[in-house]
């Protein structure tokens, strides 16, 4: 039974193994050990390893690994998610390390295997002597590329710190430039025969002409993208297409011309990311990241199971000899390279490389999915060794992904190599962050030698006056880096302290427990029977939501009627209303088994937020919700675009003088309404603009007869 | 301090070099480039520096140039501020700009560490009572966002109380409501920039031979 159900998988091969392959891989993930010791990318290669077995078993001609498909379907989603998340900041630091190690170490690991092996081949005799040296060249060329899909398959799952994997992250990015110019140029020397200086001084310049034209390429994509979107502002449910259109397009315009496509992908991305992300809204923004994610991921899986699937199909012939000799050399040719290159680097690196980074570098160059296409691509005629090369490229594949893939992470740790560091950005760091680069850019400009910091310091000035008005729509054009920080710390935050919603557990971004009275020497004390915490947290929830919902208003305007006009606020408000309402049953719950909650005693609300949350939850009366669900609440009231806006205001201002009432008379935990005349007075000028937006709010809304009552009150309806 | 006798340089060098790690050569640039801004006088006044065609950009020029004449970065125990700087005063200065060796003790870096730390922090405390009150503060971050014009100012309040209630809660943690956070002290400073790795980062890369480009 099982067998043909196989059988039938196995028939429509393609299909039966994108669909294998992802179960599998969700599978792994749930047997916690095996995953902790094995990476996923050998996990997959095993599993191809098996399908690939049972499918000669049955009879069937195991599919094997098209390079076309490889090239034009599997990769690019790969390096687009890669290019399009790039640090940039770490990467520009280091470019000149990453430089270094991908051009001269590949050039160097090229021609070192390559040399060396076409010796052992000559050595060897009777059936190596046949391949020449250029054959020997153009395998080594090909055997000597770190894989970036290999590089990530495994190093994601090790958390090294973010130097280490930048560096070796991007060698592997950049050094499909040479690949590819070296590959190229041996394929169209050993067709010739032999080669002069001049083809050398050629192959130099055509190495400089395919990396920086991909660059190129990819630039002019990236900027026409990120043109594209600023005009897309009523058009927000296709804007991911652009993104994934215009890279998809400058891979294969890059690659048509034979450019590098893999850095014309990285350069798209790496350049329309900041003002794409600008312009596009936050639902675009999420699809993007999940789209990118999930194809990368799909992807991934793929190509590591069809590396084990063709591992049974291709035709293979083995020979001791060479592929010994392929495996040992590219070991030590990548340690002497690495070793030797970091000591040149360092002298100009500030923060130098221990050996411990050397080491973990060495043992980071893992071969791939890319070297094995490539060599498929070689046809026999010219090549009569080929199946001797793939045989010798799987096991070095195998052997650098399964040995150093699996030991990687002992090693790692066994080293106490430094790992990433998980906390979140502080506002203070990133405070001080901008104000280091100010000030570096200033001591530079006082010694007087334009550095580093003075050529960055131009290009920002350079983006911000010019190019950011190009292609920033509106507004957000302005927006300097820290604000903009600011202003999503807060969001997060927000939402965050929403989705905490019962409040046992104070996310701990949110200062939770030292509230503005205590900064602020200018308030008088106040005097209060409860403590402090819950009312200052509820100012700081205004302030953070009156600044974020005026931009989310101002945002948006630009929704198309035809988008979903239920849920204008784009966070899945809807999810957290959920929430919302289970957490309070399970406070129900809380309360009757005790009467005290581990929180701090209900907050001493105001009549207007008791009325708020009330209103907006007809099921919620007499229920002590805590000042966490506030904004939820106020965020649907205020909702101009939301449907059942206009009756939550009815149904507030009904309420609304019922509830003051019914509530001093519940007991317990009910919310205690202190005078709140004198909160008010207390205010400083601060809520004195609240009331502003919570007039204009007002005035939006088209039931006027609230509107007459809230004046009543100075206290903010709205932060 | 600041004039040079007629001793030949080489000594002043050297006794410069102990005291502040730089090579001989560096010193070399660097007194080139003094004499170039300073008009070949023996002292540095803050309108020379004011000169300098490039920092006209930077926003938070002014407490750059402070930071020259302050006298807390010339030694442990200086108080205010002064009119003019010799060189040795300067090259003091520069010296916190320096990298840290390759082979340092876990104590070494540690002292670097909170030398540049403490630069840092007499930069943002400009009364010299030894905290960063809310005020300083709000004006470090108004200074930082002083190119952005109105957008700059209005949120520039909210920065510095979001950043400082995160300082007062990392370092001091709960607190009663009427107990007041009164600035940032030394100490706590350290604390917040924990995460950021002050030694590789506060860097110039000074250099061995005399690139220096005429000043401007």
């Amino acid at each position: 039974m099982l067998l043909s159900l196989l059988c039938v998988f196995l028939y429509n091969a393609a299909l039966g193994m994108g669909c294998m392959s992802t179960v599998l891989s969700g599978w792994f993930h749930l047997i916690p050990r095996l995953s902790s010791i094995v990476p996923e990318s050998c996990l997959l290669i095993v599993v191809g390893l098996l399908v690939g077995g049972l499918m000669k078993l049955v009879g069937e001609i195991p599919p094997v690994l098209e390079s076309k498909i490889f090239f034009l379907y599997l990769l690019p989603p790969i390096i687009l998610d890669a290019g399009y998340f790039l640090p940039i900041r770490q990467f520009t630091e280091n470019l000149g390390t990453i430089l270094m190690f991908a051009v001269v170490g590949t050039l160097w690991n090229a021609f070192f295997v390559g040399g060396l092996l076409y010796g052992v081949c000559q050595l060897e005799g009777h059936r190596l002597v046949t391949v020449d040296l250029l054959s020997c060249l153009l395998f080594g060329s090909i055997i000597s590329a770190v894989d970036p899909v290999a590089v990530l398959a495994v190093f994601e799952e090790i958390h090294i710190n973010e130097l280490l994997h930048i560096l070796v992250f991007g060698e592997s990015l950049l050094n499909d430039a040479v690949t590819v110019v070296l590959y190229h140029l041996f394929e169209e020397y050993s067709s010739v025969g032999s080669i002069t200086v001049m083809d050398v001084f050629l192959g130099i310049v055509c190495f400089l002409v395919v990396s920086l034209g991909g660059i190129v390429v990819g630039a002019i994509y990236g900027i026409l993208a990120a043109f594209t979107s600023r005009f897309t502002s009523h058009t927000r449910v296709i804007e991911p297409l652009f993104v994934f259109v215009y890279s998809y397009m400058a891979y294969l315009s890059a690659e048509v011309f034979h450019l590098s496509g893999i850095m014309a992908l990285i350069a798209c991305g790496a350049v329309m990311r900041p003002y794409v992300e600008a312009n596009i809204s936050h639902k675009s923004h999420t699809t993007i990241k999940y789209f990118l994610k999930m194809w990368s991921s799909v992807s991934d899986t793929l190509i590591f199971i069809f590396l084990g699937v063709s591992t049974v199909a291709g035709p293979h012939e083995w020979n001791w000899t060479f592929v010994m000799a392929t495996l040992i050399f590219c070991l030590v040719a990548r340690v002497l390279g690495v070793v030797g290159l970091t000591f040149v680097i360092n002298k100009f690196r500030i923060v130098k490389l221990t050996s411990k980074d050397q080491f973990i570098i060495a043992y980071g160059g893992l071969r791939g999915a890319i070297a094995f296409s490539l060599v498929y691509l070689l046809k026999t005629e010219h090549f009569p060794m080929r199946n001797m090369f793939l045989t010798a490229i799987i096991t070095v594949i195998f052997f650098t992904v399964f040995v150093q893939g699996m030991t990687i992470r002992p090693l790692v740790d066994l080293l106490a190599v430094k790992k990433k560091q998980e906390t979140k950005r502080s506002i203070n760091e990133e405070i001080h962050t901008q104000f280091l680069d100010h000030l570096l850019t200033g001591i530079e400009d006082i010694c007087g030698h334009y550095g580093h910091h003075h050529w960055k310091d131009k290009l920002n000035r350079f983006n911000k006056k010019y190019v950011k008005k190009c292609l920033i729509a509106g507004e957000r054009s302005k927006e300097p880096q820290l604000i903009a920080f600011y202003h999503k710390m807060e969001m997060k935050q927000a939402i965050e302290l929403v989705e905490s919603g019962g409040g046992a557990k104070f996310p701990s971004a949110l200062p939770s427990t030292v509230s503005m009275q205590n900064i602020q020497p200018k308030k008088p004390p106040q005097d209060r029977a409860l403590p402090q915490l819950s009312k200052a947290r509820e100012e700081e929830i205004r302030k953070i939501l009156r600044t974020n919902l005026q931009r989310t208003r101002q945002r948006l305007r630009s929704y198309n009627r035809h988008t979903l006009v239920a849920d204008p606020y784009e966070d899945g408000w809807n999810e957290i209303l959920i929430k919302r309402k289970k957490m309070k049953e399970l406070e129900k719950k809380i309360s009757q088994m005790n009467n005290y909650l581990t929180v701090p005693a209900p907050p001493p609300d105001s009549p207007t937020i008791a009325r708020a949350r009330l209103a907006s939850d007809p099921q919620a009366w007499g229920l002590k919700s805590v000042t966490e669900s506030i904004p939820t609440i106020k965020v649907d009231l205020a909702s101009p675009q939301s449907p059942e806006s206009v009756n939550m205001v009815d149904e507030f201002g009904k309420k609304g003088s019922q509830s003051k009432a019914s509530k001093e008379e519940e007991g317990g935990l009910t919310m205690k309404v202190p005078s709140p005349t004198n909160q008010r007075k207390d205010k400083t000028a601060d809520e004195d603009n609240d009331k502003e937006p919570q007039q204009r709010l007002m005035r939006c809304l088209s039931d006027p007869g609230p509107t007459a009552e809230e004046e009543d009150e100075d206290e903010a309806f709205l932060p | 301090m600041g004039s040079f006798q007629s001793l030949p340089d080489d000594h002043q060098y050297r006794t410069l070099s102990q005291k502040t790690g730089f090579s001989l050569e560096q010193i070399a640039i660097l007194h080139n480039r003094f004499k170039q801004l300073s008009q070949n006088e023996e002292t540095l006044r803050r309108d020379d520096l004011k000169t300098i065609q490039d920092l006209e950009s930077n926003p938070i020029r002014s407490q750059i140039i402070e930071a020259f004449f302050d006298s807390r970065n010339f030694q442990k125990d200086g108080v205010g501020s002064v009119e003019e700087i010799g060189f040795e005063e300067f090259l003091t200065v520069m010296s916190y700009f320096r990298a840290p060796p390759q082979h340092i003790t876990e104590e070494q870096r540690e002292e670097m560490r909170r030398a540049k730390l403490r630069f840092l922090f007499n930069m943002h405390d400009t009364d010299n009572d030894g905290t960063i009150t809310l005020e300083e503060y709000r004006h470090v971050v108004e200074e930082l966002l002083s190119r952005s014009g109105a957008l700059g100012r209005e949120t520039a309040k909210g920065i510095a109380d979001a950043a400082m209630l995160e300082v007062a809660s990392i370092s001091v943690g709960p607190m009663a409501p009427d107990e007041f956070y009164e600035g940032i002290t030394f100490e706590h400073f350290l604390k917040i920039l924990n995460g950021v790795e002050i030694e590789t980062r506060m860097n110039i890369r000074f250099l061995n031979m005399d690139a220096t480009v005429l000043c401007k």
